[in-house]
């Protein structure tokens, strides 16, 4: 021996980590201790190998690296002896998984000690190579495995066999050379190859279809014999837990049964009546006796019906359902969770039991009925269960709300039978657990609210009450405002009263006294704060006594920190004080959301909802209205196409206006302080007359009516999405048209009439004509329509002439095109606008036949073609 | 199948950890850690079992020890319950009724055991004197080749005298 080794005995090493007080100190021992090994190995120590790597399998214990070591187990493993092996295969057991390269370097010592003299070499081998052997290892070494399961010593068959589990599992196409082995061993009588034998039969017959028709066939009617052997053995104190001979066996076997009975008849009917002894003789006063239990109610559940098994295994459910154990009553509600797609009657029978398993002081029962009552709420049943969660909600704890709440919503939404009822409920839900509803969850609530017109008196003033009790959850807070906002007026008149309500008098003031709380509030975060100034803003028109109280709310944000919230602050301060004129159809109602599209948008996998996700903190270099996305989103939700919010409010006024900005623009492009971008909506606002523009039929926009400049850009704050899919189409179209176009859907004339959404009209590999609508004020029958055509061909076209034709009952009036030369490739458009009267409008929708003349390249094209699809009420 | 063994103190300090399935050492910490404070953290009277990240954790506490063992979704909880305390019987018979400080001092015993226990997340043996017998055998090996190497480096030293 080395008198010069200064190591420590494994045994001290571990005490003087024991005693260490400080995770500083123990870092030291530890320190020193691998310095030691390091050395150690260096010197290439060979008497202390061994110790060596025993203590460096404690350090990897306790977290520390020890990939130095690696080496060390594999010239352990490589040495002849049976103790230096023993804790070689160890130290790679624990040192190293699958995954590292230094492992391909053992499969050689692995394979001379799976062909050892020796049997307990050859134990510590198989047990390594099925604790850690990658598919290129059980590539190299099935076959010794396979051949190993043949082994004269009963405790190497099952350790071969657990390994075979191990390399069919990392490669399947391996599994066919197991597949006789396998069924060989099911005849065994040692318990320990059996158990093993089983499951290797069972991963088989999950891995390869022919291993299952094959051991199906072959091996069925033998371990219902083993499985009746089994349950009838007498007394064997080897074997006995709980009165019960070898329960491991007994689970095996029945899950083994499970995957043969399962899509069989003839294999399910020969295995019922021993499913039944198990399941009526098994004592069911231990653990060992209810696995066994939970184990056959599973196997009858999944193998081919047979009525009376069924019965039998709920009402052992039943019987665990009821049990005191809490973990009896885990794995009963697990159980009846997959046995509702079976026998969904029976299930509901406990429906009451499962719901008291909801208000359980255990988490993890709590989850478990939970789920299963959401499976088993139906239209019929929602209302009580619904109202139980709800009631349960207010006392729940605070890490089960989260889920709770979003089941709830998710119950009520996919059964209510009525919009009031779903309306009350969410209300509920948002009272007691506002701050855990998601985002869409709201969402939706909100186009539900706004699709049910004749209770929106109802919910504003039921949403009033609510907020009246308290204003602690934050999403209650954002509908309240939204409400409010919309409904003011109905709130303080008391519109659309139900014999249910009672009376309610909430003065102008009151209502604006919401919204200032909730603007004021501490815990606002700015997206409530936004939808505030919005609501505070169509409060401005709905009640004019209170306009200037709201001017002064609204003033103080004109400093505020966050520029949506200062951008919202100045031009709603712009829009009160000097646009009183427009005020009132700025601020129309929003149009009905449309559902059918919500819900498409919502399952679909909407693009925008990436950007809906991240907090409202996030504050955008130049005030693009990224941060209150949830509001864009209801804006935005009839375009389908909207692109992405990228570009800055001031580039889309750039673009729309065609003013030379360019400093401007891109001194809020680059997005310095707040205020320096404000300036420049400050300079956009307040623009006397226009700079020469650059040859545009924009100019117009600015030159016809300065007036309209203000609203430009709070519209175009709302709803820049539009906007910029709009601001290319629509240039040089009926400026305040357009305008507020962008800002709704639909024009907001007087007789605010339904949006008609764009149309593409025609379409060849060419060319593709658009047409967008708008309806001059008090003038329905009359339609004007932009129709824009684009070049998709990479040739110019020239000489382009556009041509319709309508039925007698329509009338026709073409204005000339903006150009007859069309640039190829999508890089402009010929603009056309074309007024249609429609004598019978309301009874028959618009039709036009069209021809489209023009040359390429100088030779003559003609596209006809006949457009039906006009939006219907034109 | 089991994921993983786990072998936690009350006060979270990690007592023998064994792998089935493969994960990094980083995931490895992080596991160890997550499920300390999940398991550590549950009430005496409730249940065994945890759901946790799509698998099952079913644990089970020994005087100051947990024995923790990840198990698939789909998996015989109870079961796992009893091979658990299979394990701790085994452990009980080898070391004459065990304590903390048996599987800290003597740690690669314990993982011989579970290795004579499982492989590859399955169970091996349902017979605790089948897996006490086995042990025996490979400590005696262990203890005849020490013998020999002492009587080998006695014979030396007295050569070299």
């Amino acid at each position: 021996m080395n008198p010069f080794s200064s190591g420590t005995r494994l045994r001290d090493m571990i005490r003087a980590i024991r005693a260490c007080k400080t995770a500083s100190e123990e870092r030291a021992v530890v320190r020193k201790e691998c310095a030691a090994i390091r050395t150690s190995i260096n010197e290439n120590d060979q008497d202390y190998m061994h110790r060596n790597l025993a203590k460096l399998m404690f350090i990897h214990m306790l977290g520390y690296p020890t990939h130095f070591g690696q080496m060390e187990c594999l010239k352990l493993i490589a040495s002849p002896g049976f103790p230096e092996k023993r804790i070689g295969y160890l130290g790679l057991m624990l040192l190293l998984d699958e995954r590292q390269e230094v492992l391909m370097l053992v499969t050689n010592s692995l394979k001379q000690d799976l062909n050892h003299t020796n049997q307990y070499i050859v134990g510590l081998a198989l047990c390594a190579l099925g604790n850690i052997c990658s598919a290129e290892m059980a590539r190299d070494l099935a076959p010794e495995v396979e051949r190993l399961l043949q082994f004269r010593d009963p405790n190497i068959r099952k350790k071969a066999s657990l390994c075979s589990i191990r390399i069919i599992r990392k490669v399947p196409d391996l599994a066919e050379i197991f597949i006789n082995p396998a069924i060989a061993l099911l005849r065994e009588k040692h318990h320990g190859v059996l158990i093993t034998a089983v499951q290797l039969c069972t991963d088989l017959c999950k891995i390869s279809t022919e291993a299952l028709e094959h051991i199906r066939k072959k091996c069925t009617d033998g371990l219902v014999r083993t499985l009746r052997d089994l349950a009838n053995s007498p007394y064997s104190p080897e074997y006995d837990i709980a009165g019960i001979t070898d329960p491991f066996l007994h689970i095996r076997l029945l899950k083994l049964l499970r995957v043969l009975g399962e899509g069989d008849a003839g294999a399910s009917d020969s295995m019922n009546d021993i499913l039944a002894q198990v399941a009526t003789k098994t004592e069911s006063n231990k653990v060992a006796g209810n696995a066994i239990l939970y184990e056959c109610v599973q196997t009858i559940m999944s193998v081919e019906d047979n009525g009376g098994l069924r019965v039998l295994a709920i009402n052992i459910l039943g019987r665990f359902l009821s049990n005191r154990d809490n973990n009896i009553r885990y794995v009963a509600l697990n159980m009846l969770m997959k046995a509702v797609t079976v026998d969904a009657q029976a299930v509901q029978r406990h429906r009451a039991t499962i719901l008291e398993c909801v208000k359980d002081s255990d988490a993890s029962i709590q989850k478990r009925a939970l789920e299963l009552v959401y499976v088993l709420v139906n239209e019929t049943n929602v209302k009580p269960l619904a109202k139980e969660l709800i009631d349960y909600l207010k006392v729940s704890d605070h890490d089960f709300r989260g889920d709770l709440t979003a089941k709830i919503c998710s119950i009520v939404a996919k059964f209510s039978p009525e919009k009031i009822w779903y309306i009350d409920q969410m209300l509920k839900v948002l009272s007691e657990a506002g701050n855990f509803v998601k985002d869409e969850v709201w969402h939706a609530l909100i186009v539900v609210i706004s699709n049910a017109s004749e209770l929106h008196g109802y919910t504003v003033r039921a949403l009033y009450r609510a907020f009246q009790m308290s204003t602690e959850q934050e999403i209650l807070v954002r509908v309240t405002v939204w409400c409010i906002g919309e409904y003011g007026d109905m709130l303080v008149n008391n519109v659309g009263m139900l014999d249910i309500e009672d009376p309610i008098t909430v003065t102008e003031s009151d209502a604006v006294d919401v919204l200032e709380i909730a603007i004021k509030r501490h815990a606002s975060d700015l997206t409530t704060k936004a939808m505030a100034l919005v609501a505070l803003l169509k409060l401005s028109s709905r009640f004019p006594s209170c306009s200037e109280r709201i001017r002064e709310i609204i003033v103080p944000f004109k400093g505020n920190f966050v520029l949506e919230l200062q951008q919202r602050s100045i031009e709603f301060n712009s829009i009160i004080a000097k646009h009183q004129n427009i005020k009132s159809v700025l601020v129309e109602r929003m149009p009905v959301l449309d559902e059918a599209t919500f819900v498409g948008r919502r399952d679909g996998s909407l693009p925008g909802a990436a950007s809906t996700a991240p907090a409202p903190s996030v504050s955008l270099p130049n005030g693009v209205a990224k941060p209150v996305a949830p509001l864009i989103d209801l804006l935005d939700l009839s375009s389908d196409d909207a692109p992405a919010p990228s570009s800055s409010g001031g580039n889309l006024l750039h673009d729309l206006l065609g003013v030379d900005l360019s400093p401007a623009s891109q001194q809020s492009g680059a997005g310095q302080t707040s205020n320096s971008a404000a300036d420049v909506l400050l300079d956009l606002l307040s623009i006397g007359s226009p700079s020469p523009p650059s040859a545009s039929s924009t100019v117009d926009i600015l030159s016809s009516n300065t007036s309209n400049k203000a609203p430009v850009s709070p519209l175009n704050d709302l709803s820049p999405l539009s906007l910029s899919s709009r601001a290319t189409s629509n240039a040089g179209a009926s400026p305040m048209m357009d305008v507020l176009d962008g800002f709704s859907p639909g024009p907001p004339t007087e007789n605010n009439g339904p949006v008609h959404p764009s149309i593409t009209a025609f379409e060849s590999s060419y060319l593709r004509l658009t047409f967008d609508f708008s309806k001059q004020p008090g003038n329905p029958q009359t339609t004007i329509i932009h129709a824009t055509f684009m070049n998709l061909s990479s040739d110019t076209y020239t000489d382009f002439v556009f041509q319709a034709a309508v039925p007698k009952f329509l009338q026709l009036q073409l204005d000339p095109a903006s150009s007859n030369i069309l640039p190829a490739a999508g890089n402009g458009s010929i603009v056309q606008i074309l007024k249609v009267t429609n004598s019978q409008h309301g009874k028959k929708s618009l039709v036009m036949r069209i021809r489209i003349a023009y040359k390429i390249n100088g030779k003559d094209t003609l596209e006809e073609g006949q457009i039906n699809n006009f939006p219907r009420g034109l | 199948m089991i994921h993983f063994v786990l072998l936690i103190s009350r006060q979270g300090k990690v007592r023998l950890t064994k792998w089935y399935s493969p994960y990094s050492q980083k995931e490895r910490n992080k596991v160890i850690r997550e499920l300390s404070s999940v398991v550590l953290s549950r009430a005496p009277k409730l249940c065994n079992f945890v759901e946790w990240r799509g698998y099952k954790v079913v644990y089970k506490r020994y005087a100051s020890l947990y024995f923790c063992m990840c198990i698939d979704d789909d998996d015989n909880e109870l079961e796992v319950l009893e091979m658990i305390h299979h394990f701790v019987e085994i452990l009980d018979r080898y070391f004459g009724s065990v304590c903390e400080l048996d599987l800290i001092f003597n740690f690669h015993k314990a993982y011989y055991i579970l290795d004579e226990l499982l492989i590859a997340g399955e169970l091996q043996e349902s017979s605790k004197k089948t897996v006490a017998r086995l042990i025996a055998a490979q400590d005696s090996l262990v203890e005849t080749a020490k013998e020999e190497a002492s009587s080998i480096s006695n014979i030396i030293a007295q050569a070299t005298k």
